[in-house]
């Protein structure tokens, strides 16, 4: 059963140093509260796997965090470059990172296969391109049925799972809904799990047609973040922080710079710094 | 009215999607032209972002791929592994639209390095979707500004497959689908010679001149044996794709 933690105590309780850990949220979602206690609690050498490492692994790799990721599109989305994960792959800033990179189907199926207790992904994938001569984790098999040459790599299952989400009933059910991403399958394929959520509630109310729940008994921790998303969003509460994204780039394009921001805005700050953003950037109620 | 190449660019991409299209679509500049498409003449176009919306109809063009606006606009969301497993690789979809950082002339791209893989000039972001996009999809349009840095003669990193060395390599590889049926960049408008599968030039935007499309392409270009003249822009397209603009750029800085 899901236990209620502060995120400092969760934490320092399910993370550890060297674990692989996958912080999850496609665009929507995305766990930035948690990365920052990553950070502050200096977690060192993890392994980051993500879909589409943004800002939360910008930030959690340039204080030193990770030594591998894990990815199938590394980038500040519609901006540009990730300045402090080049710093780090190409001149080793602060530490050396090493890489392993697939496509997003590759990583879809890998999550979905690890929370299927599989171990390998099968898909229609990886035809004529270059990453399989790069990555030793791509291989081929032959359907036994029709002959047909697939893509196969294995199963992703995480140390822990890192999601947001919108809230919890005081049983530690979980409930997301909007774009719910990739969030079910990290969750159910990862060891130990830690969600942080908007609310928590005693009743979830009336769910939208393709809600996702969570029950209670497939997560390690839940800790309640308000904001806790920020600058990604979270569905009916509060508007992805477009401006923070163009913001960041500027931001992170300088060591100096990187290093004073996160010192003011996470070195300095607890969890509770949030709640402000999901107020500012609030939406109306539908 | 006048107006910009880039406008002509994406005005010319938008007018090949057909209104019963089911369109994978990438960020930038081909999410500007499948929803400028969907405001003119497409208004039934199914535009699918991979974040997992179907059917989605924003008002504003998305900063990211899985921008609030997206879900909620759109017909239904589905999580990610169904987006790729069922929607994508099922074969449910008639035209990705994709970009890149280099291309060469049988319209492979590549958005992975500049340079060596394992000691890159520039690190890109690497493939997302477009590995299987490429494939699954029933045919792939590309919109890419031309410049001598990405029309390249030899990509240094395979991301996704066009017509590989062209003729019937597509084939040869156990693809059934079509593959790069047009690029258009801001000068011209291309499609792949039957036999050969090599890009070149059917259509030339208003104003300019072979040479310019050389000066920026690192291969020979070559042309179809009637090349038209790219139809300028309607005064239409260019309202509707300003004012698109205009409420995006308002919607991002409002943000703040």
């Amino acid at each position: 059963m899901a236990r209620f933690l502060s995120l400092a105590a969760a934490v320092e309780e399910i993370i550890r140093d060297g674990d692989t850990v996958a912080a999850e949220g496609f665009t929507h979602l995305i766990p930035h509260a948690a990365g920052h206690e990553i950070i502050r609690q200096r977690r060192r050498r993890l392994t980051l796997i993500r879909m589409t490492p943004d800002l939360i692994y910008d930030q959690m790799i340039g204080m030193g965090c990770a030594e591998k990721l894990v990815f199938s599109w590394v980038g500040n989305p519609g901006v540009g470059s990730l300045h402090r994960f080049r710093d780090a792959y190409e001149n080793g800033w602060p530490c050396s990172i090493a890489i392993e990179e697939h496509s997003h189907a590759a990583m879809a199926n890998a999550y979905e296969a690890g929370a299927a207790g599989l171990p390998c992904a099968i898909f229609r994938g990886y035809l004529g391109v270059d990453l399989p001569k790069v990555n030793p984790n791509i291989r081929r098999v032959t359907c036994p049925f029709t002959g047909e040459e697939l893509a196969a790599v294995p199963a992703l299952r995480p140390d822990v799972g890192v999601v947001h989400a919108l809230r919890a009933d005081r049983a530690g059910n979980v409930l997301i809904e909007g774009i719910v991403g990739i969030q079910k399958e990290v969750v159910l394929a990862s060891k130990r799990s830690l969600v942080t959520v908007e609310e928590i509630v005693d009743d979830f109310g009336e769910r939208s047609a393709n809600a996702v729940i969570l029950p209670s008994w497939t997560i390690s921790a839940i800790a309640c973040v308000p904001g806790g998303a920020h600058p990604s969003y979270a569905h009916g509460y509060y508007a992805r922080d477009n401006a923070f994204y163009l913001a960041w780039d500027k931001i992170a394009r300088d060591r100096d710079s990187f290093l004073a921001w996160m010192k003011t805005n996470v070195l300095d700050k607890g969890p509770e710094a949030f709640a402000v953003h999901s107020t500012r950037l609030r939406v109306a109620a539908e | 009215m006048t107006h910009t190449a880039n406008e002509m660019m994406v005005i010319a991409a938008s007018r090949a999607l057909r209104n019963n299209d089911i369109c994978f679509v990438g960020i930038g500049m081909p999410s500007a032209a499948c929803n400028l498409a969907r405001l003119t003449h497409a208004p039934d176009i199914t535009l699918i972002y991979e974040s997992g919306t179907i059917g989605t109809k924003p008002d504003v063009l998305p900063l990211s791929i899985g921008d609030g606006e997206l879900c909620d606009t759109a017909l239904t969301t589905v999580s990610v592994p169904e987006m790729f497993r069922y929607w994508l690789q099922g074969g449910r979809i008639t035209v990705g639209f994709l970009g890149g950082a280099q291309i060469d002339r049988f319209a492979n791209l590549n958005t992975t390095v500049v340079g060596p893989y394992n000691k890159p000039k520039t690190r890109l972001p690497g493939g997302g979707g477009a590995p299987e996009i490429a494939v699954a999809c029933g045919e792939i349009f590309i919109i890419m500004r031309q410049a001598t840095r990405s029309f390249v003669d030899k990509l240094d990193f395979f991301t996704s497959f066009g017509h590989g060395s062209g003729g019937n390599d597509r084939a040869r590889l156990g693809i059934k689908t079509k593959g790069p049926t047009r690029l258009v960049t801001d000068f011209a408008v291309y499609e792949p010679e039957p036999q050969t599968k090599e890009m070149i030039v059917t259509s030339i935007h208003p104003g300019v001149t072979r040479e310019q499309i050389q000066g920026s392409a690192g291969w020979p270009v070559r042309y179809a044996a009637n090349v038209a003249e790219t139809p300028p822009p309607t005064a239409q397209e260019l309202e509707v794709l300003r004012e698109l603009n205009a409420r995006t750029a308002r919607a991002h800085g409002e943000a703040a």
